[in-house]
């Protein structure tokens, strides 16, 4: 029995590790690189991934010297309504996975990979001149918060965040993507905001972010995929892999903040 | 003016005839296209939703409150401007027609620096009140006479420069005051250009979203007037965007053509001039 399945351990074994490849041959020269003809690709991504995919995309171009990355940053439905109308984009990266799911349905990309974890945090200007200790401080009728749209995926974490910890909390605004939110708390208009644990490590000089105990905390997982219209296909398929795969790319998030959603 | 014109019918040359055609193609097919991509048998649900309801009543009331404001401090300076009675009037009137210029984006940061809870006059308000423009309806109406308030000054000024001034100048010698030759024969010769004022004002206060959703704020009810009711539908329901966006269409072109005959002037009044 175990002479006969040994070869097959072995292939699959080759199979696997020709699988993790990205990722171990991290720092090889990829025999492929050159293989990709050059492009310029076009990631429309979340607008919570407004800071660290820029980051990303400079290692990536450095890997794939060939392959240039442009971005598209907007609320995770925004973009899906215009790939669904037609806008150029070869990948498609969402904040929430039933936005993603939406546009995997509707057959505009590929099967997804979730490559990214992330969990909300309040907000406040610098220096937190409203003194918010806690989500429940929230509450107080006199503290101004601003949270996203409840449609958009920041904003049906706020809500299930409330829900979670039993708040019924009446924002002064619901704006259109969590830049909308943070620009409102960075520009002093608010005392809170309910935004991305990442948004606020992203921003350390103009925000005071005060965490949310994981127990009462919420998480969303980022997917990625290649955009079935895609005229980069095969570029396509190579960054979206990049993300998830590269210990680079996993690196890069790790320090903005997000962490791994398997 | 005392020349008589003799007005040449009847000749369209093609040079001017095909450009016309393409700019009114390229007008109307998108407003067509709306028309037919939009879903109809959802309408009435969506329409008659408070979300819909709440947008249309703010943003009328906001809209009219921004033209009210912008007429009644706007109309005064379009004639200062045009008597040339204020010191460095050609500045003057460069500085107050920058908002049009300026992205409405724009718009709603310098109104936040200005007026918002740490700025240099919301600063103060602010600390002595607690009550901020940002996030109210009075915020939309601030945003909303900012873009609009430009559109009514140059009209006017323009109808006001024009104007014969033989009249004003009769009365003054019978004994007028200032103020009756201003509201009694001033204004009334301004009227139709004060209608067309007006009209564009508020067809660019209603249609008003960058400022407004930059300093006031996007929620149902207090700051959601319509285009943003539209965007944020956008963001999870085309249907309802595109319901949203042909109700606001309905209602302006309804307001614009039972406006139409003020300030329109008709063939026939036009050649008895």
């Amino acid at each position: 029995m175990l002479p006969r399945l040994l070869p097959r351990i072995a292939a699959l074994t080759t199979i696997l590790t020709f699988i993790a490849s990205p990722a171990s041959a991290e720092n090889r020269p990829n025999p492929y690189v050159h293989s990709i003809p050059a492009a310029t690709i076009t990631v429309s991504a979340a607008a919570s991934l407004t800071d660290v995919f820029p980051v990303i995309a400079q290692a990536f171009s450095k890997r794939y010297p060939q392959l240039k990355v442009t971005f598209n940053f907007a609320s995770s439905n925004s973009l899906v309504e215009q790939i669904r109308a037609g806008a150029p984009a070869d990948v498609l990266a969402t904040a929430d996975e039933a936005v993603m799911w939406k546009a995997t349905e509707a057959g505009l990309t590929a099967r997804p990979l979730l490559f990214a974890r992330n969990t909300m945090a309040i907000a406040t200007p610098k220096g937190n001149p409203a003194g918010i200790a806690s989500i429940a401080d929230l509450q107080d009728p006199r503290v101004t918060v601003a949270v996203c749209a409840d449609k958009v995926p920041c904003g049906v974490l706020a809500s299930r965040l409330f829900q979670k910890n039993g708040l019924a909390i009446d924002p002064v605004t619901r704006e259109l993507d969590v830049r909308g939110v943070l620009g409102k708390v960075i520009a002093d208009q608010v005392d809170a905001g309910i935004v991305y644990a990442t948004d606020v490590a992203a921003f350390p000089d103009d925000v005071t972010g005060i965490r949310i105990p994981s127990a009462n905390n919420v998480t969303t997982n980022y997917p990625i995929a290649t955009v079935v219209d895609s005229r980069n296909a095969r570029a396509a398929k190579v960054f979206v892999d990049y993300v998830r795969y590269s210990s680079s790319a996993q690196r890069i998030l790790r320090a903005w903040g997000f962490t791994k959603p398997w | 003016m005392g020349v008589h014109q003799t007005v040449v019918t009847t000749q369209r040359p093609a040079f001017l005839m095909i450009p016309g055609i393409i700019a009114i193609a390229f007008l109307v097919v998108p407003l067509l296209a709306l028309i037919s991509d939009a879903p109809w048998s959802a309408f009435p649900g969506i329409l008659s939703s408070p979300t819909a309801l709440e947008a249309l009543r703010l943003s009328l009331v906001t809209s009219v409150l921004a033209t009210i404001v912008a007429t009644l401090v706007g109309a005064p300076l379009a004639w200062l401007l045009a008597r040339d009675s204020l010191p460095g009037t050609r500045i003057i009137r460069a500085l107050v027609i920058v908002p049009l210029l300026l992205p409405p984006v724009v718009s709603g940061v310098a109104l936040l620096s200005a007026f918002g809870r740490r700025g240099v006059i919301g600063g103060v308000i602010y600390d002595a009140t607690g009550w901020q423009f940002p996030f109210s309806t009075a915020g939309v109406v601030l945003a909303g006479t900012f873009v609009a308030m430009p559109f009514l000054i140059i009209t006017l000024e323009g109808a006001f420069r024009s104007q014969d001034r033989e009249i004003e100048e009769a009365a003054a010698v019978d004994g007028a005051t200032p103020r009756m030759i201003f509201l009694r024969i001033t204004l009334p010769l301004v009227l139709p250009a004060l209608l067309a004022g007006i009209t564009l004002t508020w067809a660019r206060a209603i249609g008003e979203f960058g400022a407004t959703i930059t300093f006031a704020g996007n929620l149902e009810g207090t700051t959601q007037t319509m285009p943003l009711a539209v965007y944020t539908a956008l963001e999870s329901d085309r249907d309802s965007a595109m319901a949203l966006s042909i109700m606001l269409l309905v209602v302006a072109v309804a307001i614009l053509v039972s406006l139409r005959g003020y300030y329109l002037p008709s063939r026939t009044s036009r050649s008895s001039r």
